[in-house]
Parts: C-alpha cells; sequence; structure tokens
C-alpha cells in the first residue's frame, strides 16, 4: 500500500492493483528477480519462441473450429452451399468441415490459419531443435530440457496427424488407411492393436471420436504441460549465451525480460501471427471439398502426408517389397521395417544424442556457453548427416511430384534413393568435417596472424607481402576461448591383482570412438603461441594506430582444458 | 377382279409362269436392298475425296513409324516403331492429332501434348482415312460432351465415378499425376471437354478405356462436367492461392519457404534492433 502512494499512481489503476497483490502476492513476485531475469539476444534464441507463439495460434484457432466441427462418423447427407458435393452421403465430420469452409463466417480463414500454424509449429520445433544439437546447448544441465523438448516434437507430430486425420476427406482416411497398416504390421500385436484403436475393421465408426478426444484434450494437455515444464527449466538454467568478453559460464550476459524482452517476444508473437494470418487468406492450404469423402475404394495421386511425416511416407516409398512367411504367417518387412523400426530408431538417435555425446567426451561440468558449430567438427557432421537421411527421405516421400513436376523417371528416383540413403550421409559427414575443420585452421591462423588488411608492401629486395593486422581482444577471445576434450585416459588391463578388469573394455571402446570423434579437431590457439605471435607481430607489421588489446587480459584469453 | 384371278390361275402352268415369277421376286428383292441396305462408301463422292486427302496426309506424316497402310512397323529388335492403326476409329486420330500427341517429335516414354501440326481440315481427313480401314469408335458429337446443362445432381454423380476412376491418376484437382517408368497422367486443366470424352472412349496411351458398357455416355458427360465445374469453380479460388493443387507436398514447401524463412529474417530483425545495438 505504502509502495503505491509513493509512486502516485491514478487511484483507478492503483486501487485494482492493490486490492490483487493483497490477495495473490503478485507484486512481490513482480519485484523479485523472476522478471529481472536476462535474456539474450541472437537471432537464433528466438527459432523455439515460433513454435511457442505458433502453438498460442493453434490453441485460439483450434478452440474457433470446435465450435462448429462435429466429431462423428455418422452417415449424412450434404446440403451446405458447395454445389459439387451437394447430396452426396458423407461423414457430419466431412459435412461439418464443408460447412466450416463455406458456410460459416471466418470458417475457411479460421481452419487455414490454424493448419499452416501446425506446419510453422512441428518445422519451428525443429529449427530450434538443431540449433540446440548445433551449438552444444544440450550439455549439462540442460539434457532434461533436451529431452522434453523431443517429446514435445513427438507429440506435436503425432497431433498434426491426428487432425489432418478429422476432416475425413480422402486424404485424411488414405493417411490414417497407412496408420492402420503399420499398426498392423506388428507382428503378433498389431492385428489386435488395429482392431482396438478402430473399435473393429478399418474405417469403422469409432475412430473420429477417438482421434478428436486426442486432438482436442490429451495431446494438447500434454503439450501444455511440457511447454510449461520446458520453460520453467529455461528460467531456472537461465538462457545460454555466445562466447564474449564478459560472458562466462556463471553469468548471463542479455536484456531483462522486463520491459525489453517483453516488448520483443510479445511483438514476435503479434508478427508471427500476422505471418500465419496472412498465409491463411493467401494460400490455400488442404482444400478438402476438393478431396471428397473419404471412401477406402478411392485414392488421388498427389496423397501425401503434411510434410512432419514425409520422411515416414518416404522410407514406405524406397522400402523394397519384402515379405517373409512364418508358421502361415506373414511378416511384412515392407511395412515394419520402414514404417514402425526405422522412425523408432532415428527418433531415439535425436532423443539419446546428448547422453552419448557425455559418454564420449566424460564431460560431467556444466556449459552455459554455447560452442560455435565449427568447433565441434564431429558433432555438426553427424547432425548434417542425419539432416541428410532426414531430406532424402522427405525427397522420396514426394517422389511422384518431383517425376511430375521435373519429368524425372519415378522408378529411377527410388532406385537412386535406395542408393543415396546409404552413401548420402556418410558423403555429408565428411564433407561437413572438412568444411569445419577447414574453417578452425582459418580461425587458427586469424588468430595468430591478424587479419589481412588488404595493404600490399613492397620490400627493398622487391618482395610483396600483405601487411597483417592484429585482431581485437574482442575478435581474439571469440576464436580462441572454446575448450577441447582431452582423450579419456585407459582403464588398465588388469586390476591391482593382477585380474582382468572388466571396465577396461568399455574404456577402450570409449578411447576409440573419442578418437574418431575428436582426434582431427584442430588444436586451440594456446596462449604461448598467443603471447609468442604478438611480439612477433608488434616487431614487424603492426598497423599504425592499432593497440593490441589482448595483452591486456591474459588471463581472459587462457584457454580452459 | 375374280375374272383376273380366274385367268391368272388359269395360266399357271403357262411355260414362262415361272420365269415371270422369278423376275417378280428379283424385283421387290433388288427393290427392297436399293432402299434398306447400307449405301457403300462410293455412294458419297465428298467423303471418298476425304478419305483420299487423309491417305495422302497420313503418307506423308504417319506411314514412317504407323506403315503405309497403318498396318505398324516393327522394330529389327521385335519393339514396335509404331502400332497398327486399323480399327483404332476417327476419335483416336481426332485426339491424338488434334492435341498435338502425333505426330511425336521425338520416341519417349510418353507422347507429350503440345501445340497441334495439322489443321482441323486436315485432322478430319486424316480421321476419314484411319477410319475407313476398319471399325472403330468415331468422333463424338458436340451433344455427348455438352456439359453445359448437366444439372447439380448428375455433376455430383460425375464427381463420385471421377473420384473412384480418374483421381489415382490425374490427381484430385486434375493437375496430373506420375506413373511409372517416366509415364504421366496429364494434367487436364483446360482440356477440351471432346478430347477428355474421347480419351475415355479410346484410353490412349497409359489411360485404360471407359468403353460405353463400363462407362455409360451420359456419366462420361457427368465426369466431364464435374472436371469443369471443378475448373470454373476456383475463379476465384476458395483459400486463395492453390500452390499448383498438388497437395501436401508443395504446403510444405511454401510452410517452410515462406513461414519459416520469412519468421528467421524477423527474428535476424528483432534480435538486431535492441536497446543496446548502436547504430
Amino acid at each position: 500500500m505504502s509502495q503505491q502512494s509513493k509512486i502516485n499512481a491514478p487511484k483507478s489503476v492503483s486501487g485494482p492493483v492493490t486490492w490483487l497483490d493483497d490477495r495473490t502476492g503478485l507484486a512481490n513476485l513482480a519485484n523479485k528477480k523472476f522478471l529481472r531475469k536476462v535474456f539474450p539476444d541472437h537471432w537464433s534464441f528466438m527459432l523455439g519462441e515460433i513454435a511457442l507463439w505458433s502453438f498460442v495460434i493453434l490453441l485460439l484457432t483450434g478452440v474457433f473450429l470446435t465450435f462448429w466441427f462435429k466429431p462423428s462418423m455418422a452417415e449424412v447427407e450434404y446440403h451446405g452451399s458447395y454445389e459439387l458435393l451437394r447430396g452426396l452421403h458423407m461423414s457430419d465430420a466431412y459435412s461439418s468441415t464443408l460447412d466450416i469452409s463455406f458456410d460459416v463466417r471466418a470458417g475457411l480463414l479460421m481452419r487455414q490459419v490454424h493448419h499452416w500454424a501446425a506446419i510453422l509449429f512441428i518445422a519451428a520445433m525443429m529449427v530450434h531443435m538443431l540449433r540446440i544439437l548445433f551449438t552444444g546447448a544440450f550439455r549439462k544441465p540442460r539434457e532434461i530440457n533436451y529431452v522434453i523438448g523431443s517429446l514435445l516434437l513427438m507429440l506435436g507430430i503425432l497431433e498434426g496427424f491426428a487432425g489432418y486425420s478429422l476432416p475425413d476427406d480422402l486424404l485424411s482416411g488414405t493417411g490414417l488407411r497407412i496408420a492402420e497398416g503399420l499398426i498392423r504390421s506388428v507382428p503378433v500385436v498389431g492385428t489386435y492393436t488395429s482392431f482396438f484403436a478402430f473399435g473393429g475393421e478399418f474405417p469403422g465408426d469409432d475412430m473420429i471420436p477417438r482421434l478428436y478426444m486426442l486432438h482436442i484434450l490429451l495431446i494438447p494437455g500434454l503439450l501444455i504441460a511440457l511447454v510449461t515444464a520446458h520453460l520453467v527449466l529455461l528460467y531456472y538454467h537461465k538462457h545460454t549465451q555466445w562466447p564474449g568478453p564478459g560472458r562466462t559460464n556463471r553469468n548471463v550476459v542479455g536484456e531483462p525480460f522486463l520491459p525489453i524482452y517483453t516488448a520483443k517476444a510479445g511483438g514476435f508473437f503479434f508478427i508471427i501471427f500476422g505471418v500465419t494470418s496472412l498465409m491463411g487468406a493467401l494460400l490455400q492450404i488442404n482444400p478438402v471439398w476438393k478431396y471428397g469423402p473419404y471412401n477406402p475404394s478411392e485414392v488421388t495421386a498427389g496423397s501425401q502426408p503434411d510434410w512432419y511425416m514425409g520422411i515416414a511416407e518416404g522410407l514406405l516409398r524406397i522400402m523394397p517389397g519384402w515379405e517373409t512367411e512364418v508358421f502361415g504367417y506373414t511378416l511384412s518387412w515392407n511395412v515394419l521395417l520402414p514404417g514402425v523400426v526405422a522412425p523408432g530408431v532415428l527418433f531415439t538417435i535425436a532423443l539419446l544424442y546428448p547422453f552419448i555425446e557425455q559418454w564420449i567426451t566424460g564431460d560431467k561440468r556444466e556449459h552455459h556457453l554455447l560452442q560455435r558449430p565449427r568447433n565441434a567438427p564431429s558433432r555438426t557432421a553427424f547432425i548434417v548427416s542425419l539432416m541428410t537421411v532426414y531430406g532424402l527421405l522427405w525427397f522420396a516421400g514426394g517422389n511422384d511430384i518431383i517425376a511430375l513436376k521435373f519429368d524425372l523417371d519415378l522408378n529411377w528416383i527410388t532406385r537412386f534413393m535406395r542408393v543415396l540413403i546409404f552413401i548420402g550421409p556418410p558423403i555429408a559427414f565428411i564433407i561437413t568435417k572438412r568444411i569445419c575443420l577447414g574453417l578452425q585452421r582459418a580461425d587458427r591462423e586469424r588468430a595468430l596472424h591478424g587479419f589481412e588488411t588488404g595493404i600490399i608492401m613492397r620490400a627493398p629486395s622487391g618482395e610483396y607481402t600483405e601487411r597483417h593486422a592484429p585482431l581485437s581482444s574482442t575478435e581474439t577471445w571469440k576464436l580462441v576461448s572454446h575448450e577441447q576434450y582431452d582423450r579419456p585416459e585407459l582403464e588398465p588391463a588388469v586390476d591391482e591383482n593382477g585380474v582382468a578388469n572388466p571396465a577396461s573394455r568399455r574404456s577402450r571402446l570409449r578411447s576409440k570412438v573419442w578418437a574418431f570423434w575428436y582426434d582431427d579437431d584442430v588444436t586451440n590457439v594456446s596462449r604461448e603461441e598467443l603471447e609468442e605471435a604478438h611480439s612477433h607481430t608488434d616487431g614487424h607489421h603492426r598497423a599504425e594506430g592499432t593497440e593490441v588489446e589482448g595483452a591486456d587480459e591474459p588471463s581472459e584469453l587462457e584457454p580452459k582444458h | 377382279m375374280r375374272l383376273l384371278s380366274a385367268r391368272l390361275s388359269a395360266r399357271r402352268r403357262h411355260p414362262l409362269a415361272g420365269l415371270v415369277v422369278l423376275l417378280l421376286g428379283l424385283g421387290i428383292a433388288g427393290g427392297l436392298y436399293a432402299t434398306v441396305a447400307p449405301k457403300p462408301a462410293e455412294a458419297n463422292a465428298a467423303q471418298q475425296e476425304l478419305v483420299a486427302d487423309g491417305r495422302k496426309l497420313f503418307l506423308v506424316g504417319c506411314a514412317s513409324c504407323h506403315g503405309k497402310n497403318a498396318e505398324g512397323i516393327m522394330n529389327a529388335s521385335g519393339s514396335q516403331q509404331g502400332p497398327p492403326l486399323i480399327g483404332v476409329g476417327a476419335a483416336a486420330v481426332d485426339f491424338q492429332v488434334s492435341t498435338g500427341r502425333m505426330p511425336m517429335a521425338q520416341t519417349g516414354a510418353q507422347a507429350p501434348r503440345k501445340d497441334p501440326l495439322y489443321t482441323d481440315e486436315q485432322t478430319e481427313a486424316l480421321a476419314a482415312f484411319v477410319a475407313s480401314l476398319g471399325p472403330g469408335p468415331a468422333i463424338p458429337a458436340a451433344e455427348d460432351y455438352d456439359y453445359e446443362d448437366a444439372t447439380e445432381e448428375e455433376i455430383v454423380r460425375g464427381g463420385e465415378l471421377w473420384r473412384t476412376n480418374c483421381t489415382a491418376c490425374h490427381n484430385f484437382n486434375a493437375s496430373g499425376g506420375a506413373l511409372p517408368d517416366g509415364k504421366y497422367a496429364p494434367s487436364l486443366v483446360g482440356v477440351d471437354a471432346k478430347h477428355m470424352y474421347e480419351a475415355m472412349q479410346i484410353g490412349p496411351q497409359q489411360m485404360p478405356v471407359f468403353s460405353d458398357n463400363v462407362m455409360t455416355p451420359e456419366d462420361k458427360r457427368n465426369v466431364i462436367a464435374y472436371v469443369k465445374h471443378l475448373e470454373q469453380q476456383d475463379q476465384p479460388n476458395p483459400g486463395g492461392f492453390a500452390l499448383g493443387s498438388l497437395g501436401p507436398v508443395s504446403e510444405g514447401l511454401f510452410g517452410w519457404i515462406v513461414g519459416i524463412g520469412g519468421l528467421v529474417i524477423v527474428t535476424v530483425w528483432i534480435t538486431g534492433h535492441g536497446a543496446r545495438v548502436k547504430k
């Protein structure tokens, strides 16, 4: 109360605020560090926010759609405004989707904004995940948050697929048919699970109401819970930052949550809302009225899932038709491997990567400073090879559209992909690693010899040289401050009693993996090398008016090992 | 009268009676034949001239692959240079030539649609020539494919037939689709109703034949009516720019490039304009 009178707020404001504060203690919370949380500024730190805000847009538009959508597979005769389907028998779900599109004011806009926001939601989660992986932001203490993020991505994909299936048009039915095939391909339990999920033979009458429950209740509930946990942990850990002068593992340099960051994040929400609204207004997405009601005997060219299921589609499309018969039962490898096993393996690799890397390095310390992708060459190369797998499968999932639009042979695209899916990732790994190592060498060169001034000097002997000028300490710090790992010590093959040491074999494996992962890295510039190089530069090529500031803070320039 | 019949009856054993009856019978049969029997091709001089013109054109433009008598040509390797055209009918010639598919510019997986090389009169002559070689489907009359006055019920029925029989290759929006080994089902956007009708009749290239027993002429017209209305209904397109009407592949492409691409540019802009950034 006394605080309010001090700042002389008008009574109309101070009254309700005080009332609220007396009952909730919110002002106390606001005064604390909570709202002064610091966020560093970098464009790549905003990618997760795209996902967050598209999720908010999904909730808003989704609520609108639930007012008119009827999650029922009961057969009705369509009598809405879309002439080309009038009088046709269809499910209530499809009929109400048509009504939303043609007879509900702003219904089509909301449907399209919802769909575009869904596409952005998952795409943003994925680029956000790539940023985390490329910069090493998943390292201790953020492993749990990484796992939560991965689960969010997986749930987001499931949520998207459930939404894609709800309109009960030809495309969603075709997608469900594939999902049914994937379930059935699981040995022994597949058929039972399929009958359980669909309430009998496909398509049955139960699937749409069940998916609706998953789509608007269960999965969004889980998503909201996990998003909250994700953000709470983000607050708790504080944001990571790029290395620079004055930035350490024990501080965060950036702007406070209130007011600057709030303004930026809030403004960003409106920009994202604007972009999705523009896309919803201008770009047609999923014209359900053209697909027609689902009918198991129909299918259309250009039947694809939304992009995030594209790799599952691609895997199915390039898989040879292998089947085995065991005791009169067919094992459909052609569906089981690409539809169930391969996506599971890919997802598990992505989920476990932080723990795998931790095992290789043996690093149990906290990290709040990010790594430049080039300073972790093998990791960067590994992620690029995973992206290559993803991209190739994506491409394979759209093979018919590519064949049609680029006048290519469909079968040859498939054959090409069958080979490339195995040789592409190693090639991508090697190329990326070489690029990273080249950049590391260039960095080392720059740190030791300064930058090229473009000034050509001619010696009395006639020799031409380019003058190099030393970097500022800020620049140098960015180039030389990153850490490198030492090869883990081998456990002795036998313990002190001369008995074979069971830990030895594991430690040798770890050492070998370490060597593969880190041996090629360009050794970081040491303090001695830097001092030596600077004294050398001082004597000969020091550009006029340039101060070597790095010498003032030798302790900061020392790379930590 | 009685007198006449009595006189005829009296002379029925006359030696010339048989001859008279024979002549009478022949006369009646000949007269009936002249009025009832189909007229031979030679009867129509104009048609004969058309066929002759068509034959000339055929010998110049088509015979190198299809043979001088349209009997087809086999390569040395046993593959077909050009199929025999006897019995394909005028509809096939009209479809292939007036959509520019024939003559082919080069061999390939499939003859693509291009600007026609022959005028309408020349096409007619070619069709007449090929039709004269053997019976086959004739060029449909304008009222067969006139979809303008199709009722709503007929259009909806056409849509059901379309989704059941056609979308698997031609795509839900008639945007076309890929087929094995470099072949494809072409886009039907902007295609003449007559050509759609003929295509269903003759099953050109990869397309199956939808004979009148399989799909009645009325149903063919209904399918055409649906496709044409689908096209007209797109003006303006509900929902905005259709992204090629190719389904989720192009939607994903736009989502990534326009959506994520655009928003990443915005993130760079937002973080580049902070309170701390000095210009």
